[in-house]
């Protein structure tokens, strides 16, 4: 089978996806639609969104070699791809570079975003910065009070912060709010989603974007270790981090994948955001896919310790590889998390995000399983210095 | 003739636009709905359209989405909007009800297994915000197969080509958002308003509705106009949310008290 063959003409990725939209989005996300299919393939558009990454972002990001994590585990020779050595600490500008760059071709003045941890609000601000658009982000007010210091971030960028205090007051609901903002001002307006959620083609066009991640792991390995790695690892949120690396390795049979979700206090307790694990499929914000919901089809609340992976619907892409078998899902409670997050912190000297930290938790569980010859690559999607509240607060510290 | 199509003969017989009000079931308690909807009929309502409440209304702006919180405090599934359905019509055989909400709680239930449902509970049609024409061909055929309407929006950035899309499974009305915004923004263009209208009943013989930010009587009598029916959501659910606390009563003669001076100016 072919991964690289979805979605389809209409966005779907076998029973996934879709474009489940309001009518007055329908036309924008046509238009949309239409000037990727025009610049995907257009050599000045690629030659920018490239130098950018190379001169601005600080491409490409190293794939490091945890000697001291691999041997203390005692199993497989585990890497990071140091996705957190990004402009702005995190992954998500590869996508708002890209986004940017169609926005400002399709003549859009207003760039709009929602934000979970506030690393898309806070790579959407800095591109809108750049390129001298006007931004507002809109951010659940809890997330706004756990993740203080983008917020900050964000405002000194010149970005508009709007706390959302409708629903959960989590990031499902700035996703709600972000939707109606475009709505009524589709006419100026781009919006650039940071996951690989949401209605076609926005699944499709951030995987893209995001897809450079996997390219480099892959030509990395090959150098490196001479030959593909055994597994990849990434946390799942919404899922951007995920699918930028999986995607190059989908019709790689010799690597297994595993997405991580946020198994918050145990999968059994039901409070967790963990939809591909413990969910089922539906209609949420523009898509079809795994959702997080009760028997009458209302969303329910979800709960981790990471900003960025508290949202109870998935990427359908993420929904498809499920049922395909091709990659697998696990969850890893809060506790796991904060456990992989000072192992990785005192044994190799990086601080990850609490989003990476679920993923660095199972690979601390895999790799045991596996030989020394063997070898995973974690995506370490973000840096930690945005989480240091709530971590001092677990640790009894104060700042 | 179903219900939608009697309404709409008796309007055009009698050269006025038909009304359309708005409430979310539920709100501002489960109890209240069916009065409600009695009420609005006395005030002289034509079709009745019901809000089905959901978590994350992602199309409706502030007023609706109160409605639906004070709605989902009482956990209103889409069961139980059925059974409000139900027990509507064992007072009233005539005013066609309309289900207005998102693709979960209808997913949730399977498309066909809704679709039978509220066949039986006396519903007449079916409007989701998020079931665009192009994936629509399912619970078009479902509601199909049971003599349901599927009655969908069309918006100021609609092109042609996909109001012929639409239209080809469209049935019922046509309901057309006068405005780019959420439910309750302010209108801004009608002569806008009327092109599309005019545009619309040029390429179908299905009636055209016209909602999204019709706050009072002066608005809803220049659309009537040209148009087939007004919608009238926001503007209700505030005056109802006014006097919430204040008992059943007031609900009911407040909801009255809007809806009845609006009626009258839909004479043409």
């Amino acid at each position: 089978m072919d991964y690289t063959q979805y979605p389809d003409a209409r966005g779907h990725f076998g029973p996934y996806g879709g474009i489940f939209a309001p009518e007055t989005l329908m036309q924008p996300l046509a238009e949309l639609t239409e000037a990727y299919a025009k610049y995907r393939v257009d050599p000045a558009f690629l030659a920018e969104f490239e130098a950018d990454l190379q001169h601005y972002v600080g491409r490409p990001t190293p794939l490091y070699h945890a000697q001291r994590l691999s041997a203390h585990l005692g199993g497989a020779q585990i890497h990071f791809k140091r996705e957190d050595l990004n402009h702005t600490g995190a992954h998500k500008i590869n996508n708002t570079i890209g986004q940017a760059m169609l926005a400002k071709r399709m003549g859009k003045t207003r760039i709009i975003a929602e934000t979970g941890a506030g690393q898309h609000g806070v790579a959407t601000a800095t591109v809108a910065a750049r390129m001298g658009l006007e931004c507002v982000v809109y951010m659940g007010a809890e997330d706004v009070a756990r993740q203080a210091p983008n917020v900050a971030r964000m405002k000194m960028l010149g970005a508009t912060v709007v706390a959302v205090e409708s629903g959960t007051k989590t990031l499902k609901d700035a996703l709600n709010e972000a939707m109606r903002d475009w709505v009524t001002n589709v006419d100026n307006t781009y919006y650039i989603i940071g996951t690989v959620a949401g209605p076609h083609p926005y699944p499709m066009l951030v995987r893209d974007f995001q897809s450079v991640i996997g390219r480099e792991t892959k030509q990395q390995s090959l150098t490196q270790l001479g030959r593909l790695p055994d597994a990849v690892i990434a946390c799942v949120g919404g899922g951007s981090n995920a699918m930028g690396l999986f995607y190059d390795f989908l019709n790689d049979d010799g690597v297994a994948i595993y997405g991580v979700e946020a198994g918050g206090d145990g999968i059994d307790t039901g409070r967790h955001a963990a939809p591909l694990c413990a969910g089922r499929p539906g209609v949420l914000h523009g898509n079809r896919t795994y959702l997080m919901q009760d028997d009458n089809g209302q969303i329910i609340g979800t709960h981790s310790i990471s900003a960025g992976l508290d949202y109870p619907g998935v990427g359908p892409e993420l929904s498809f590889l499920k049922d395909t078998g091709r990659a697998n899902f696990v969850a890893i409670t809060d506790d796991e998390a904060m456990e992989g997050f000072r192992l990785m912190t005192r044994m190799e000297g990086i601080i990850p995000a609490l989003e990476t930290s679920h993923a660095i938790a199972y690979a601390t569980k895999l790799a045991p399983e596996l030989s020394k010859h063997q070898h995973i690559v974690v995506n370490l999607s973000g840096r930690g210095d945005k989480d240091m509240n709530t971590i001092a607060r677990i640790e009894g510290w104060t700042l | 003739m179903n219900r939608l199509e009697t309404v709409f003969a008796d309007t055009r017989a009698h050269n006025r636009a038909a009304l359309i009000p708005y409430i979310t079931a539920g709100d501002p308690s489960p109890l209240l709905t069916v009065p409600l909807m009695h009420t609005l009929v006395d005030a002289g309502a034509d079709v009745i359209e019901l809000g089905v409440p959901f978590s994350d209304p992602m199309a409706d702006g502030p007023v609706i989405q109160r409605a639906t919180e004070r709605a989902l405090t009482y956990n209103v599934t889409m069961r139980n909007v059925l059974e409000m359905v139900m027990d509507f019509r064992r007072q009233n055989q005539h005013t066609p009800v309309v289900l207005m909400g998102y693709a979960n709680p209808i997913e949730a239930m399977g498309i066909e297994q809704f679709a039978r449902e509220a066949a039986s509970a006396g519903v007449d049609g079916v409007l989701t915000v998020d079931y665009p024409a192009e994936e629509a061909q399912p619970i078009t055929d479902a509601l199909a197969e049971v003599g349901l309407a599927n009655i969908f929006l069309v918006s100021p950035t609609t092109p042609y080509a996909r109001e012929q899309a639409m239209l080809k499974q469209a049935s019922g009305f046509i309901y057309y958002v006068s405005l780019r915004g959420v439910t309750g923004a302010a209108l801004s263009d009608l002569d806008e308003v009327r092109a599309k209208v005019e545009e619309l009943k040029s390429q179908s013989s299905l009636p055209v509705g016209v909602g999204f930010g019709i706050r009072d009587a002066e608005t809803a009598q220049k659309m009537s106009a040209f148009a087939d029916a007004v919608v009238i959501g926001s503007a209700l659910i505030s005056t109802i949310e006014a006097v919430a606390d204040q008992g059943e009563a007031a609900v009911l003669a407040a909801a009255y008290g809007l809806l009845s001076p609006i009626r009258a100016v839909l004479q043409r």
